[in-house]
């Protein structure tokens, strides 16, 4: 795609000079910024951060809410071929060092007081860490009057001196934007490292619009759709939906009027076009079934019949399926009755195309929005790939697998079952990281996903685990098949009742698999029927609730027979941890990944009595308190089987 | 902070008593509030807080003494007049509407700013073409900017009485500040409050003085909040005053520490 950010925005202004861009909710009323709007304060910002001396190449970090003015700070900084980094709001100070001293950033356009004092606090960190930051500024002046730091100073001001330098040279702006090329950078992520120091991730304008255009094309999208920007800008999945693609597109950003006002704001634009990660879609689900635990007789019974219709009906209406003359009579009344207010409830009743990513989606989640016509559909991506990989198309929707490689993507597995993917959307570099580099993308241009998965029959692909976990069995009936923890543990996990799971079975014949129950689900299953318990210990040991897993278990079991190369991972025995994992102990990471090395080297005794067939195993374990001071509890375990299913062939 | 200066003296008590009855709840107060700053006033439990609020309020009239405010002086003071003047009160046990929501809460506060008459008031016209509705799109911006101070934004159409306790003492901040008093007299502001609530109310507490540089009145029990965010400090007991100065000050005085820690009367 030949063209920059900045021209796509011009474009836009020559074109529809009119049309709204930008939305934003401010005293109770959304004001419209207008693409012509926008692009003399581009121009004007643009021209301000000339003259205050940012260089093409150079980078300009922005850290706010989504906020119209700070989206274009990123174009004005695009429009002079510098870099902006947009960085997560929410972050501590101490996290911004790292970024801000491994670009040699001097510039900042923050968003509040907030964000203004943590980066006060960069500048006063003895050592000086990063003493070349040398010029901030912010959007919102509030609380800021009487400060008198050196650099710092209202946007009010910079837009100020830029429409004064342009008055006086008004031919630099367009020389500036006529010489950024499409292959020059366009800006930089940082990734939350696992270990080690986060990396920037560099992207060209030709990386981040190509994929940009090329989802826009798989999804039709047009200069209608209304999009609600409300996640962190510094997210890559952010910057595509709601400024690539919105400079692509063409269509209206709407920025909320603040963090906790996200679902009015939801309910006052109803998106076309909406992007969750499936936590958001959880709680939106949780939020509608507590309100109808309180409802009258007669609207639960409503509700839970027709839900049951949609259930039965909405899927295979919303896959194009054959459906018969009375159930689509009886999805119509349900339609009136409950789904099209539910949907409007929720603020999705225009939603043309959703997006879950980021995590696996429970199926009956997935099911419950698809049932009641929203198009939900699933994609693959990263940062590093600018986003779009593989999505699922309109009618192929499936809660199992993430779609179909679009247009451009070329996508190959290596012998370990790693997903390798070529795209025009590949990064171009970690920044001043050639070793980190060197490890992804090969000389070839395949960039190595670190995630484990396979193309199914249809050409969906399916992604089982990261490749690194992904194990093998050994001996038994099942000898070297292949064992991926994450993919049981999740299927675990969908069922309310259990919190965390973990799967071993790595070099071993058998699985076996330590659960987690959730507290507060589990609790309320007990209290419902009269089982006393002092707390989540004893909870946890009784045998109503070994059943209650048991039977979760065999579901699974149940369902990975139905699967040739996961037959053999079924969970043959279990048993049902005292306590939670808790990342204060080391046994979860801080994002609440489950950290299996350390759990197997922990809870060794219990890994050996599962194998050696014992029905109990007494252990001790040291925990950590919130305070910091520590203690011991000691349990006498159960350990049960699970039924194991034979392996059998899906019907086809 | 540092830059806000503490102007002239802008309200005076002088030798104000009040009694009811036998019952004497003030004996002879003299205090004054300069423009600008943050002025408390602390004791225990009936030392006369709310009622020296209420003199200056208006709504109780004291037997002896005089208020000036700005240069004039009163013999006592009364409701509308106070109103008129600039000063604005916030109430101990909430004084809201419950069943309206925040947004009509506060509006009630912008009452004496509307001019519009009983029949424009009455009788609308579409598209905002009549007098009252002009006023009302004028008068609901002041209000949302005030929701937007306060970051309230997310309860602009919830009704007040389903509203948790301390967001509810933010609105009654909220309706106060609606009528843009020049000094507002708050009576309590963080009784009652966790102590989240109370940083967030010391937060705007601290914000209003210095964005609109609002004088600030201050009745308060949690003396480690007076202590922070006030410039100085009254302290009565038993209608009488014991102490007058900054924080410091007042805290090593000594009748201060013995009416806090108790001694006999």
């Amino acid at each position: 795609m030949q063209t920059t950010f900045t021209r796509l925005m011009l474009a836009h202004a020559a074109q529809r000079p009119h049309a709204a861009a930008l939305r934003e909710k401010e005293f109770g009323i959304w004001q419209t910024l207008s693409w012509s709007g926008l692009a003399t304060l581009v121009r004007e910002l643009a021209c301000g951060l000339h003259e205050a001396g940012l260089k093409r190449g150079e980078h300009l970090v922005v850290i706010g809410e989504n906020r119209p003015r700070l989206y274009a700070c990123m174009l004005a900084a695009q429009s002079l071929g510098a870099v902006p980094v947009p960085l997560y709001q929410d972050a501590a100070a101490p996290e911004f060092v790292f970024p801000i001293t491994n670009a040699e950033v001097a510039f900042a356009i923050v968003e509040d007081q907030e964000q203004v004092d943590k980066m006060l606090e960069l500048r006063s960190l003895l050592p000086p860490q990063c003493p070349q930051l040398k010029n901030i500024w912010f959007d919102d002046p509030r609380g800021l009057r009487n400060y008198s730091e050196p650099g710092l100073a209202p946007l009010d001001a910079l837009i100020a001196a830029g429409r004064a330098f342009d008055a006086a040279n008004p031919q630099v702006f367009d020389a500036e934007v006529q010489q950024t090329q499409p292959d020059d950078v366009a800006a930089m992520f940082f990734t939350s490292g696992t270990t080690g120091n986060a990396k920037g991730v560099v992207h060209t304008h030709r990386t981040l619009l190509d994929r940009a255009q090329a989802g826009a094309r798989f999804d039709k999208l047009t200069h209608d759709e209304e999009v609600l920007a409300y996640l962190p800008p510094a997210w890559v999945g952010q910057n595509i939906f709601s400024y690539a693609q919105w400079l692509v597109c063409g269509y209206v950003v709407n920025c909320p009027e603040s963090a906790s006002t996200v679902g009015i704001d939801l309910n006052d634009i109803g998106p076309t076009y909406y992007f969750a990660p499936p936590r958001i879609f959880e709680g939106l689900l949780t939020t509608v079934m507590i309100r109808m635990e309180d409802a009258g007789a007669i609207k639960k019974w409503l509700f839970h019949h027709f839900m049951a219709v949609a259930k039965r009906v909405g899927p295979r209406l919303m896959d194009g399926k054959t459906v018969g003359a009375l159930d689509r009579l009886n999805y119509a009344i349900g339609k009136l009755a409950i789904y099209g207010p539910l949907r409007n409830t929720l603020g999705l009743s225009r939603v043309r195309v959703a997006y879950t990513a980021g995590e696996a989606i429970g199926p009956d989640l997935f099911t419950f929005y698809r049932s009641i016509g929203i198009n939900l559909k699933q994609l693959y991506g990263s940062t590093e790939t600018a986003v779009f990989v593989c999505l699922q198309p309109d009618h192929q929707a499936r809660a199992d697998t993430v779609g179909v490689p679009i247009e451009g993507v070329e996508i190959k597995l290596t012998e370990g079952g790693e997903i390798l993917v070529k795209s025009p959307g590949l990064l171009k570099e970690y920044y001043r990281n050639p070793a980190a580099t060197a490890e992804v993308l090969t000389a070839e241009g395949w960039y190595h996903t670190g995630d484990a998965g396979f193309l199914d029959a249809d050409g969906h692909l399916k992604i089982i685990d990261r490749a690194k976990d992904v194990g093998r069995l050994q001996g038994g009936a099942f000898d070297a098949a292949m064992f991926a923890p994450k993919y049981i543990e999740n299927k675990l996990k969908f069922f309310p009742y259990i919190k965390e799971a973990v799967a071993i079975g790595d070099r071993r014949a058998t699985v076996c698999a330590f659960i987690n129950i959730d507290f507060e689900a589990a609790g309320n299953w007990a209290e419902r029927r009269n089982l006393p318990y002092a707390g989540y210990a004893e909870l946890a040991q009784k045998s109503e609730v070994y059943e209650l897993i048991r039977e979760c278990v065999q579901q699974v079991n149940a369902d990975l027979a139905h699967d040739e190369k996961l037959a053999g991972s079924q969970i043959s025995r279990f048993l049902i941890l005292h306590k939670e994992l808790d990342a204060d102990d080391g046994e979860l990471t801080r994002t609440r990944k489950v950290r299996r090395g350390f759990i197997a080297e922990r809870y060794q005794v219990l890994v050996d009595a599962l194998y050696e067939g014992k029905t109990h195993q007494y252990i001790e374990t040291q925990v950590k308190f919130e305070d910091g001071r520590t203690g011991m509890v000691a349990a006498d375990l159960k350990i049960v089987d699970a039924q194991i299913f034979p392996a059998v062939k899906r019907a086809a | 902070m540092a830059t806000r200066k503490v102007g002239e003296v802008i309200l005076e008590v002088k030798n104000i008593s009040l009694a009811f009855g036998g019952v004497k709840a003030l004996t002879d107060i003299s205090f004054d509030v300069k423009e600008h700053e943050i002025r408390a006033i602390i004791g225990p439990n009936g030392a006369g807080k709310s009622s020296m609020l209420n003199c200056i309020n208006g709504v109780y009239q004291p037997q002896q003494g005089s208020i000036s405010f700005r240069g004039q002086t009163f013999k006592h003071m009364n409701s509308r007049q106070v109103a008129e003047m600039g000063l604005a009160r916030t109430f101990q046990n909430l004084a809201l509407f419950k069943g309206m929501s925040v947004l009509d809460n506060i509006m009630t506060g912008r009452n004496l700013k509307t001019k519009a008459n009983i029949f424009q008031q009455a009788f609308r016209l579409p598209f905002g073409w009549g007098a009252a509705e002009r006023e009302e799109s004028a008068q609901r911006l002041v209000v949302e900017r005030i929701i937007d101070f306060l970051e309230i934004q997310p309860y602009r159409k919830t009704a007040v009485g389903k509203m948790p306790y301390g967001l509810q003492k933010r609105v009654d901040l909220g309706r106060a500040l609606a009528m843009e008093p020049q000094v507002l007299l708050l009576d309590e502001p963080m009784a009652g409050m966790n102590v989240e609530e109370k940083q967030d109310m010391s937060r705007f507490i601290l914000d209003v003085n210095d964005e609109f540089g609002t004088t600030i009145v201050l009745i308060e029990h949690d003396m480690g909040v007076v202590m922070d965010i006030s410039d100085r400090v009254v302290v009565l007991d038993y209608g009488k005053k014991i102490g007058d100065g900054s924080p410091n000050e007042v805290r090593s005085n000594p009748d201060v520490i013995s009416a806090y820690l108790g001694t006999s009367h």
